[in-house]
């Protein structure tokens, strides 16, 4: 055991100081959110503000969640997410697979294209991708939400780097005993990067939750919107509800939030991922 | 087995089966929009009900870097990224580095703390810095009152709509550079900390001598990437000004500028020209970062 110098302990009392008082101002939205939805039409007005509410409004929840149909809204959303991660995860098994360990003719330059198309921002394609959903005739459905986003470079790319830490003579071995390529994907090596596949999971689960622009703009009917489009609607009618607005506002949020705390290790990994392979 | 191209076999095609779904996928929706941006762009007057053009020229390149809105949007951007890109590095890097400082404990749950706002839905959470900057009621002014500062109209005059989405993204955009920060920290060696502390260098010289060199390609991946993220800034604008581009446009941005015109006004052509410049542009930032962080391997 040994005594901390005087000198220690003040920089370890200032740097949590530091450190608490970021991530106070990295909640207040969060905190200031949930403390405006439960006020009441007068505490929202009051000055100096109220921080914590005398008594609870939950029924502003309730308030809102009626006021427009947030409950179609939210079913939307967990229709379009669960059904848009279910096919990215298998697009990208599929593709990951086959650039780690199939022998394809020409393979370097399909890889070397397909990794190219992670430079075009995905904001200069709307114009046309929304041009071609018109001509579909798939404005105000699902598929228009689902079907642009069911593959994924980034993720194929991902999960690639881990399927080629599988060492070939695994590979090979298989094929001696007669292991057909679709069998050796689906018993040996997605069981063996289940981490990696449930990492683009969780973060198509966020992307997809949250993503706005593209909902925005292939949807006109009220009830084909999702939550976040919804919610910007939802904005304007409410008008000066700041209450409500708030109510509503954790509705799209404090979901994907427990979410994410319940598989935080595999969000962090996979989006420092794209920070160090740079 | 029959011999295709040379000396492969037909079954050695096989394998692209499974990049199939995938690429039928990336064509549709990504190569050939990318064409047809490029293709509409010199194409004057493109309708959308059948096709038709004027002709083939530059009509839309100079109508576009004639129109105020779209040079306001690349003035609004190159403000917003001098401010918002250096200030939340400097500040992230300040609050990665005491993060790793921490006991494990505490290190987890202040990574998880800092990181909230990049799983948030910018809609939702801008609308609540919406209410934060409201002028009458807002949370920031209250603050600002304790310094004699009268109530700011953030929201609502030309001045401050810029400032006040500057002052949102610093806040939404560190929570990515402080992460890539901390998995930067976690990879330099131990041995260099622990021959500074044995030749007790100060620790702010620790800092500006190992920390920072050792951490260059990462800080300036954050650079670029929020040097390329500004160009597309565009749901916090939409969340904080209820869907419009801030008072008199104050607040534009290249891909509201995109947006606005053709789903908008349905001029087709302007906006994919908007595209394409918006596409050069990061073209040239993505190179830049390849080409400055290629360096390390070397």
């Amino acid at each position: 055991m040994r005594s901390k110098k005087p000198s220690a302990v003040i920089a370890s009392v200032l740097k949590y100081t530091f450190l608490c008082l970021g991530a106070f101002f990295t909640l207040l939205p969060f905190l200031w959110m949930i403390s405006s939805a439960l006020k009441t039409p007068a505490e929202i007005i009051k000055m100096p503000p109220v921080m914590v509410p005398e008594v609870p409004q939950f029924e502003n929840f309730s308030t809102a969640w009626s006021a427009a149909p947030f409950g179609r809204y939210f079913i939307n959303t967990i229709i379009i997410t669960v059904l848009t991660t279910v096919c990215v995860v298998i697009t990208s098994i599929l593709s990951a697979f086959a650039f780690s360990k199939l022998k394809l003719p020409g393979k370097n330059i399909v890889f070397a294209l397909f990794m190219a198309t992670l430079m075009i921002p995905g904001e200069m394609l709307i114009i046309t991708n929304f041009i071609t959903i018109t001509k579909l005739h798939w404005i105000d459905t699902y598929k228009a939400m689902i079907v642009p986003w069911v593959s994924s470079v980034f993720y194929t790319y991902l999960l690639a780097q881990f399927f080629m830490q599988v060492p070939d003579s695994l590979y090979l071995a298989a094929k001696v005993d007669k292991c057909s390529d679709f069998k050796f994907m689906t018993r040996i090596m997605v069981p063996m990067n289940k981490s990696a596949i449930t990492t683009i999971g969780i973060l198509n689960i966020i992307g997809c939750w949250n993503s706005f622009l593209w909902p925005l703009l292939v949807t006109n009917k009220q009830e084909m919107r999702v939550l976040s489009t919804g919610l910007i609607r939802f904005q304007t009618e409410a008008g000066t509800s700041y209450e409500l607005i708030m109510a509503a506002s954790c509705i799209l949020v404090v979901p994907i939030i427990i979410v994410f705390l319940f598989l935080r290790k595999y969000v962090l990994e996979g989006v420092s991922f794209s920070g160090v392979k740079g | 087995m029959k011999k295709l191209f040379g000396h492969y076999r037909l079954r050695d095609f096989k394998g692209y089966l499974y990049l199939m779904p995938a690429l039928i996928i990336l064509l549709v929706f990504t190569a050939y929009p990318l064409f047809k941006a490029f293709l509409m762009s010199f194409q004057e007057d493109y309708s959308i009900i059948n096709g038709s053009y004027d002709g083939i020229n530059l009509e839309n390149y100079r109508e576009l870097f004639e129109d105020d809105d779209f040079l306001k949007a690349l003035t609004n951007t190159s403000i917003y990224v001098v401010f918002v890109v250096p200030i939340s590095i400097v500040l992230s890097l300040m609050v990665a580095v005491l993060i790793n400082n921490c006991g494990k404990r505490s290190k987890g749950i202040f990574q998880t703390l800092y990181f909230l706002p990049y799983v948030t839905s910018v809609i939702a959470i801008g609308i609540v810095w919406s209410w934060i900057f409201n002028s009458n009621y807002g949370l920031l002014n209250y603050f600002l009152s304790f310094f004699g500062i009268d109530p700011i109209p953030w929201l609502n005059e030309p001045d401050y709509a810029l400032p006040a989405l500057i002052i949102f993204s610093i806040w939404k955009s560190m929570a990515f550079n402080i992460l890539i920060f901390l998995s930067g920290l976690s990879m330099i060696s131990q041995d260099i900390y622990q021959a500074a502390r044995i030749d007790s260098t100060p620790r702010l010289r620790v800092f500006f001598r190992i920390t920072v060199p050792q951490l260059k390609p990462i800080i300036v991946y954050a650079f670029m990437m929020g040097f390329i993220n500004a160009f597309k800034v565009y749901n916090e604008v939409f969340s904080l000004f209820q869907g419009k581009a801030g008072p008199a446009d104050s607040a534009i941005t290249v891909v509201y500028y995109i947006y606005d015109k053709f789903y908008n006004s349905a001029d087709y052509g302007v906006a994919s020209s908007a595209a394409v410049v918006l596409f050069i542009i990061i073209m040239v930032l993505t190179m830049i970062q390849r080409y400055v962080t290629r360096d390390k391997e070397a």
